[in-house]
């Protein structure tokens, strides 16, 4: 059984071995399934951590694990308040949940390259990408379901009516209908686009990275403490910057009159 | 496999044209990041010397862009890698060459 999983020897073999995805082929398509299961592990421990953490929450000696939730409970209550400019009580929740499970998941990009793969081989998977979100299926993905939230919410807060009229009259008059949809299609259909595909780039290079550094040798302290230091300031800004553009366009989604 | 010099020329002529497109997509991407960043920064520190009591408000905003510019940037590098390390053209190539043989 082992002579399917001997490790590839050369650069090139290296390279495209750790890029390879654990994938499971059905005739409805190819799962992915090393990202499908990191990334609900992922997400099932800190749900039920912080939901364990709110029920013990006390004020008497609040200890670390609560004052840390607070504190990322805090931080994004302020960002909330300041960029949404409607009532909802579906909008902090999502941006806390977006930016603690995105930065967790990159966050899998931080151990060393070879740790994970090897423990799924010893188990019996060919390959696996620990960073679920360095696979675009997972990002594009969420930024598809930030789309149909942005959509519900137009129709929701304005009206379905009022939400067909702008769609129709925007920037032209209401005759020229067929140019107006084009131009909402465009610019709606770029933004779950440019969001899905900036944190699956940024994540896909840096473990291109990674794996470039592993290469070489016992060199790879040199190159390889700078670049994790970098690393790590990466995949806060881009957890931030996925959350704060879900604020945003739900924002302009739910005011636009 | 063997391969004749014909295909060993047009699978050199891939990789050639492969390592040009990288590195223009690299190198365009990495000047138009470096000056947006140095403009965004330089209007940064410009603004926090005016009005030093913004500075915290403003530096969470210069985060926020910082992740817009490097979105095409990014992507452009993605697309890069992609093509240096697991080119689809090559394995299109060397499918069509064992065909021809």
């Amino acid at each position: 059984m082992s002579e399917n999983l001997t490790p590839p020897l050369d650069a090139s073999s290296y390279i495209q071995h750790h890029l390879q995805h654990w994938e499971w082929k059905t005739s409805f398509g190819t799962y992915n399934v090393d990202t499908l299961l990191v990334s609900w592990v992922i997400g099932i421990t800190f749900l039920f951590l912080f939901r364990w953490v709110a029920k013990r929450a006390t004020v008497n000696t609040p200890g670390f694990l609560q004052n840390f939730v607070e504190m990322l409970y805090d931080f994004v209550q302020t960002q909330v308040k300041e960029t949404f400019h409607g009532r909802s009580r579906l909008i902090a929740p999502l941006a806390l949940t977006i930016f603690v499970w995105i930065f967790l998941m990159n966050f899998m990009d931080l151990i060393p390259v070879d740790v994970v793969p090897k423990l799924a081989e010893a188990l019996g998977a060919p390959h696996f990408k620990a960073v679920p979100t360095a696979d675009p299926n997972l990002t594009l993905g969420m930024s598809l379901s930030v789309f149909f939230l942005v959509i519900i919410y137009g129709i929701k807060i304005k009206g379905l009516k009022i939400y067909l009229k702008e769609l129709t009259c925007k920037p032209f008059g209401c005759w020229l209908f067929p140019v107006n949809v084009i131009f909402r299609l465009v610019e709606e259909l770029a933004r779950p686009l440019s969001l899905g595909l900036r944190l699956f780039g940024n994540l896909y290079a840096g473990e291109l990275i990674f794996i470039l550094i592993a290469l070489l040798g016992y060199g790879q302290w040199v190159l390889g403490v700078p670049w994790t230091i970098f690393h790590i300031l990466i995949i806060t800004i881009q957890a931030f910057i996925f959350m704060i553009l879900t604020i945003v366009y739900l924002s302009l989604a739910s005011e636009e009159h | 496999m063997e391969m004749s010099i014909q295909g060993v020329t047009l699978v050199a002529n891939l990789q050639s044209i492969t390592m040009i497109a990288v590195a223009i997509l690299i190198g365009v991407g990495a000047i138009g990041t470096a000056i947006g960043f140095a403009l965004l920064g330089g209007k940064f520190l410009e603004g926090s010397a005016r009005q030093p009591e913004m500075m915290g408000q403003l530096q969470v905003k210069m985060f926020i862009i910082a992740g817009l510019l490097d979105t095409v940037t990014m992507i452009g590098v993605g697309v890069a890698l992609f093509l240096l390390f697991a080119n689809p053209f090559m394995s299109q190539l060397l499918d069509l060459l064992k065909i021809v043989k």
